[in-house]
């Protein structure tokens, strides 16, 4: 939780990375259908994402997965924990 | 036992049923076209709001030639319901609508560049008891991008069918056929086991308690708060209620499981697991051109920019292009009035083809360029995969009045005409959501509109070179700003509720296939000409009607012709007694009360009136109310008819001599016209599109108090304007 670690330990919701970032998502919060509905678009534990842009006024944001594109309003993504994955997306 | 059974369905004499099942943008509809050609109809289900296509095609399996009937389930991620609509697939399964509706067999389609994903709803699938058969499609792709499926191999470990299909160049299909056959005559529906035993238990044992379909049950069992359990609240009350929370505490305590998350958190696992060594993935690093695409498009900046140029173009495209075939329809309308009106003798019928129906109906004919142009653009847009990133990029503007940012579409069509627009909300899944978009769609100023402003501006706000363009901004204005608020209001009364969560997938960009295009532009052409057949030609008539009769003098002369033999000013001045005791027009005299504070007339409010059903109506009702026979001057062609029109309507006086259109008189009646749902179309979409007559009714009764108010507004504020300008 300090500066001192190192940047790839680092998990922050995914509404809070800056563009492009590589990442791989750490978890998925809550167990409502909401989470039900991100999980079921295949925003699982495991997969590697990445930040591709935000609309005008910041919201909603548009994301890659493994193998498609989604956009997705920043409170939804609020439940979703992401950390810089050396990995690219492909 | 009969094998000779050739040709014809199953045993109980029907054509099989089949059902296809898939994501949206899987080539779903694409796959389905290809599959039944141009015979299809339009599917009916009671309390669902979304058009299910019904398609029949013949499949030949080991030499027999099967009728099937091909059920196209609306596009979707998952069977969890959020909405009656998204209930349908379940409910067909289930045999809801009926036995015999039931499928015999369940085609789910895939989209192989997207395999894992578009897996979560087979997985759904092959759990419903019935057999299923899984296409594949975009193999290509996929294996442009490094993704490649072994069907064989994944077909043997599912134990069904995988065909790869590709629609659009008809591979496939007829493997696709013969493996449907197989499994509707096979009867064997895939044993899959996902679920943990303690959720199948409990399934089995609440179906049997409550009577119900093991796949209905399990939908109420695990989306909690969703449409299945709304559903059995319903029908099987507080009881059905009570056992379902007593299971799923049970679930939750004793079991540990998580029932909305519990799905795909034991799907997706099993998912994995079938495309482990069936489906092989070669690393590749490279960005789509998609993605890079994306950079410039969906940028805060660039994209808006480019937005708005595309929308410019959009706008310049409609009325440009549009122009010189509108221009050349309305003469040709013109020209054909007035030769039929020299074939045909004088009489009631010759004024009723050549000053209500041609004029009428064409008024109406015009429009289909612009539509076609419409239509055109916007499946190009869809089919490219760019309409996705347009609701993206004006999904915030849209929030902050209540609506999705998938709304943005819709509204922007309804400035076409409300009618297209209205059927464009479907992309829209929240309901409330929807509603919101379908009721202040009309709002927005459609193109049936622009001829009343163009003759009004043009005859009383021109005295300037900016007043007409200022004008006609203002006007559209109207729409952009108070749809927004009624929006907003409803959201806040009478639709209000959580806020819908916003997910859209953004679909690789791809060359827009022309058939696609085409079909759509066909389909919204039909629609409108019988509508423009029907309608505007039935609501021409009774206008038409209502201001011709009686027509015969106090001394029992046919009036057009003593205005034929009368001469110049003294044809107007008996026009004016001949239409003022007319049917509409003593009903429109009797509503004085209602014109005054208005500023207008019993002529300005017979041609209100008159528009009602069709707000194209009304400069044509204008013209027979204020006179404008092709035949009393030599140069009435096209424009200089407007320009007579016009003229005519700047000449006329009130009954105390001074002019009948004001400044304020004109923007009055421009108002009303553009906040006035006067148009039975529209209404009649969205009945049909709710599956209700209290939206529609609804919507008429607001936009008409708003209209009238709005009128009320700029009469009484502008005259007061007026006399301090010029005490």
């Amino acid at each position: 939780m300090t500066s001192q670690q190192p940047p790839f330990a680092v998990e922050k919701s995914l509404d809070k990375w800056p563009l492009q970032i590589q990442g791989e998502i750490v978890s998925v919060e809550g167990t409502d259908s909401v989470a039900c509905r991100l999980l079921e678009m295949g925003i699982l534990e495991g997969e590697p994402i990445r930040i591709l842009g935000y609309a005008p006024l910041g919201d909603p944001m548009e994301i890659r997965l493994r193998d498609f594109q989604l956009s997705l309003r920043l409170s939804e993504a609020q439940r979703v924990t992401v950390r810089p994955a050396p990995l690219p997306v492909d | 036992m009969d094998n000779f059974d050739k040709g014809s369905g199953p045993t109980h004499g029907r054509p099989f049923q089949v059902a296809l099942l898939g994501n949206p943008n899987t080539g779903k509809t694409t796959l389905f076209n290809a599959l039944s050609g141009l015979r299809h109809r339009t599917g009916n289900y009671p309390g669902v709001t979304v058009d299910v296509r019904k398609g029949a095609l013949k499949a030949n399996f080991n030499g027999t030639d099967h009728d099937i009937d091909l059920l196209d389930l609306p596009g979707t991620y998952s069977l969890a319901a959020r909405s009656p609509d998204e209930l349908l697939a379940v409910d067909v399964v289930t045999g809801c609508f009926g036995e015999s509706s039931r499928p015999d067999a369940l085609v789910c389609m895939a989209d192989a560049s997207n395999i894992e994903r578009s897996l979560y709803l087979f997985s759904q699938a092959v759990e419903l008891g019935v057999p299923v058969v899984l296409a594949l499609s975009m193999v290509d792709l996929a294996a442009k991008q490094g993704i490649k499926v072994d069907t064989l191999k994944l077909s043997e470990r599912l134990g069904l069918a995988v065909i790869a299909v590709n629609a659009t160049k008809g591979a496939g299909l007829r493997e696709l056929k013969a493996a449907i056959m197989e499994a509707a005559l096979g009867k064997v529906a895939p044993n899959a086991q996902m679920l943990p035993e303690a959720v199948k238990s409990t399934q089995a044992e609440l179906a049997k308690a409550w009577n119900c379909h093991p796949g209905f049950v399990l939908r109420a069992l695990v989306d909690e708060g969703g449409e299945a359990e709304k559903r059995l609240t319903a029908q099987k009350g507080a009881t059905a209620v009570a056992e379902l929370h007593a299971a799923r505490q049970k679930l939750t305590t004793q079991h540990q499981i998580a029932l909305p998350v519990l799905e795909p958190r034991c799907r997706y696992p099993w998912i994995r697991k079938q495309v482990a060594g069936t489906v092989e993935r070669s690393q590749n690093n490279q960005k789509g051109f998609t993605e890079k695409a994306d950079r410039w498009l969906v940028h805060p900046f660039w994209g808006t920019g480019i937005f708005l140029l595309i929308m410019l173009f959009f706008f310049q495209a409609i009325f440009v292009l549009a122009k010189p075939v509108m221009e050349w329809l309305g003469e040709l309308t013109d020209g054909l009035a007035s030769w039929v009106g020299g074939q045909l003798g004088p009489g009631p019928f010759n004024s009723l083809v050549c000053e209500g129906v041609i004029p009428g109906v064409g008024a109406v004919l015009v429009f289909l360029p612009q539509i076609l142009i419409l239509f055109a653009f916007m499946g190009v847009l869809e089919d490219c995969g760019y309409m996705a990133r347009a609701a993206f990029l004006m999904d915030r503007l849209m929030a902050r009045c209540g609506l999705s940012g998938k709304a943005f579409i819709p509204l922007l069509s309804s400035l076409g005409c409300a009618v297209p627009g209205i059927l464009s909300t479907r992309v829209i899944e929240n309901r409330r959501d929807r509603l919101a978009a379908i009721v202040v769609a009309p709002l927005m100023s459609c193109s049936a509109r622009l001829p009343v402003y163009v003759l009004l501006t043009g005859a009383f706000l021109s005295q300037t070179w900016w007043l007409p363009g200022l004008t006609l901004f203002g006007l559209y204005m109207i729409g952009f700003v108070v749809a927004p608020l009624v929006a907003w209001t409803l959201k806040s009364t009478l639709l209000a509720g959580e806020k819908p969560i916003f997910m859209l997938e953004m679909p690789p960009f791809r060359v827009p296939a022309v058939k696609v295009v085409a079909r759509r532009m066909v389909e919204a052409a039909w629609e409108f000409l019988a509508r423009a057949g029907t309608l505007i030609l039935a609501s021409m008539v009774v206008v038409w009607a209502l201001l011709h009769y009686p027509s015969t003098t106090p001394d029992g002369k046919y009036w057009p012709e003593v205005i034929e033999e009368a001469k110049g000013e003294d044809r107007l001045v008996l026009l004016e007694q001949w239409k003022s005791n007319t049917i509409l027009a003593r009903v429109s005299r009797s509503l004085d009360p209602l014109w005054a504070p208005v500023g207008w007339d019993w002529r300005i409010g017979a041609a209100a009136l008159a528009s009602f059903p069709a707000r194209e109506v009304v400069v044509a009702s204008l013209g027979i109310v204020f006179g404008q026979d092709p035949e009393w001057e030599e140069t009435a062609v096209g424009e200089e008819s407007e320009k007579r029109l016009a003229s005519r309507l700047q000449e006329a006086k009130r009954a105390d001599g001074s002019r009948l259109f004001t400044i304020p008189t004109a923007l009055s009646l421009l108002v009303f016209v553009a906040l006035c749902c006067q148009c039975v179309s529209t209404l009649a979409v969205m009945a049909r599109e709710t599956r209700s007559w209290k939206w529609p009714a609804f919507t008429f009764a607001y936009m008409t108090t708003l209209a009238y108010l709005g009128a009320i507004l700029v009469f009484q504020v502008g005259t007061m304007l007026e006399g301090w300008i010029r005490p």
